[in-house]
């Protein structure tokens, strides 16, 4: 029982829960930083390294954190993070931290980050807040890299900087501009709510057909 | 409800103490990656700039770090951070071949900084490299993706000044051809160039009298890879 609640928080950040396309939090590099597979996985990784990090510092001290002063405290944690987070990505990967640019700072306004820290890693034990924390943060990852996957292959013909088509393709180049970042997201969430619908009338069509049996 | 609230809620002290300690353990974490990270950050962007150095200045193995003081070039080991400063490049022979000036300026989006090659011998531009810029991906970024448009900084006439002509149209040592879909921005790194090159002309000695390669500066010993 305790193990598949475990499970279960983790599963649910994937799916169920998802962050971007079913809570729509954390926009903003969410359209920012996708032009591209590389810097998708960047961003998706400092996301969840702050995530992560985080909750289990807000769920370690939930209970020495006075409620007077924890958004504070929160903030403090998150953007200790991010500082850390933002110098390791520019000794390792200068030139990644380039194009990321003022979206590494920024992870500290990512309202999915200082959400969870609310809504969750404060009440509940360590272990599941982590949990939590990581199935959010893999869930954050996964968007960001199929918008950024989607935008790189059609605007620039390419994948992780690898070229797919060859020389005679022509890029889509309004994919990897922001307009792009707003078709995808609008093509994907419409996937979305449109297989959640699916899924309501299935259901919907199983109960009657239990309810004209019995 | 209200009376309970009160008389359960912590003192202020308590209040106080956590956020200062919190803020205290921050700040020495965030102090230790700074200085953990700072070495690699240095050599990084040492590398980066060597590189780019030699890049514009085809021949060159060797660099020094050159300022304008008090009405003339000085050798520097590390400038000022607000002091402009240019580059001198020299061959195996410590032959002086030319400078690398840094410029910047505004783009289409925001500022482009570069780097460009310069032989005051022949008052040519010798290479051009993007170092800093957030042009329109896919238009604009093609004043460092287009190896045609680099290509033409090899040899470009700066007398008197550098004009961007329309794609094709090159009739003068002095004129490039600008990037179809990117007028602006190829525009901006011409402008970029002559507006440095007017800042800096009356401040380089005259041909033949740079100063000399001072024995192994210290932005080249280490980056050999």
């Amino acid at each position: 029982m305790k193990k598949n609640q475990t499970h279960e928080e983790f599963i649910k950040g994937l799916w169920r829960d998802n962050p971007v396309f079913v809570q729509v939090l954390g926009m903003c590099p969410m359209l920012a930083v996708t032009n591209s597979a590389i810097n998708a996985v960047a961003m998706g990784t400092a996301t969840f390294f702050v995530l992560v990090g985080s909750s289990f510092l807000v769920s370690t001290f939930r209970h020495l954190i006075p409620k007077q002063v924890r958004i504070s405290c929160f903030i403090i944690i998150i953007a200790t993070f991010v500082t850390i987070a933002d110098y390791t990505l520019l000794a390792l990967v200068p030139k990644v931290h380039k194009e990321l640019g003022a979206f590494i700072p920024l992870i500290v306004a990512n309202c999915l980050i200082l959400g969870r820290q609310e809504a969750f890693a404060s009440r509940y034990p360590t272990k599941l807040a982590v949990m939590d924390a990581m199935g959010m943060a893999s869930g954050f990852l996964l968007a960001l890299l199929s918008l950024g996957a989607v935008r790189e292959i059609l605007g620039d013909g390419a994948l992780f900087g690898v070229n797919l088509f060859g020389e005679n393709f022509e890029p889509w180049v309004i994919m990897i501009l922001p307009p792009g970042g707003f078709l995808t997201l609008g093509v994907i969430l419409l996937f979305f709510n449109w297989f959640k619908f699916k899924k309501d009338e299935f259901l919907e069509d199983v109960a009657a057909a239990e309810r004209s049996r019995g | 409800m209200n009376v309970a609230k009160e008389t359960n809620s912590p003192s202020s002290l308590r209040l106080v103490l956590t956020l200062a300690i919190a803020g205290l353990v921050s700040g020495v974490a965030i102090i230790g990656i700074y200085e953990s990270t700072l070495p690699t950050i240095t050599a990084n962007k040492a590398r980066e700039l060597r590189e780019a150095v030699f890049k514009v200045l085809p021949g060159v193995s060797q660099m020094q770090a050159l300022v304008y003081r008090d009405g003339e070039l000085v050798v520097v080991d590390a400038p000022d951070k607000n002091e402009p400063v240019v580059y001198g490049g020299y061959d195996e022979r410590a032959e002086f071949v030319g400078y690398a000036m840094p410029a910047r300026g505004p783009g289409f989006q925001d500022t482009i900084a570069i780097l460009y090659g310069y032989k005051p011998g022949e008052k040519i531009v010798v290479g051009m490299e993007v170092l800093e810029s957030r042009e329109t991906p896919g238009l604009g970024d093609k004043i460092y993706k287009d190896a045609e448009f680099v290509a033409g900084f090899s040899a470009l006439s700066v007398e008197p000044e550098i004009f961007a002509v329309k794609k094709g149209t090159k009739s003068q040592p002095n004129e490039i051809d600008a990037i179809t879909g990117a007028t602006i921005s190829s525009k901006a790194v011409v402008r970029i160039i002559n507006e440095a090159h007017a800042a800096w002309s009356a401040q380089l000695p005259a041909p033949g009298s740079e100063p000399q390669l001072e024995a192994e500066e210290p932005v080249g010993t280490e980056a050999d890879q």
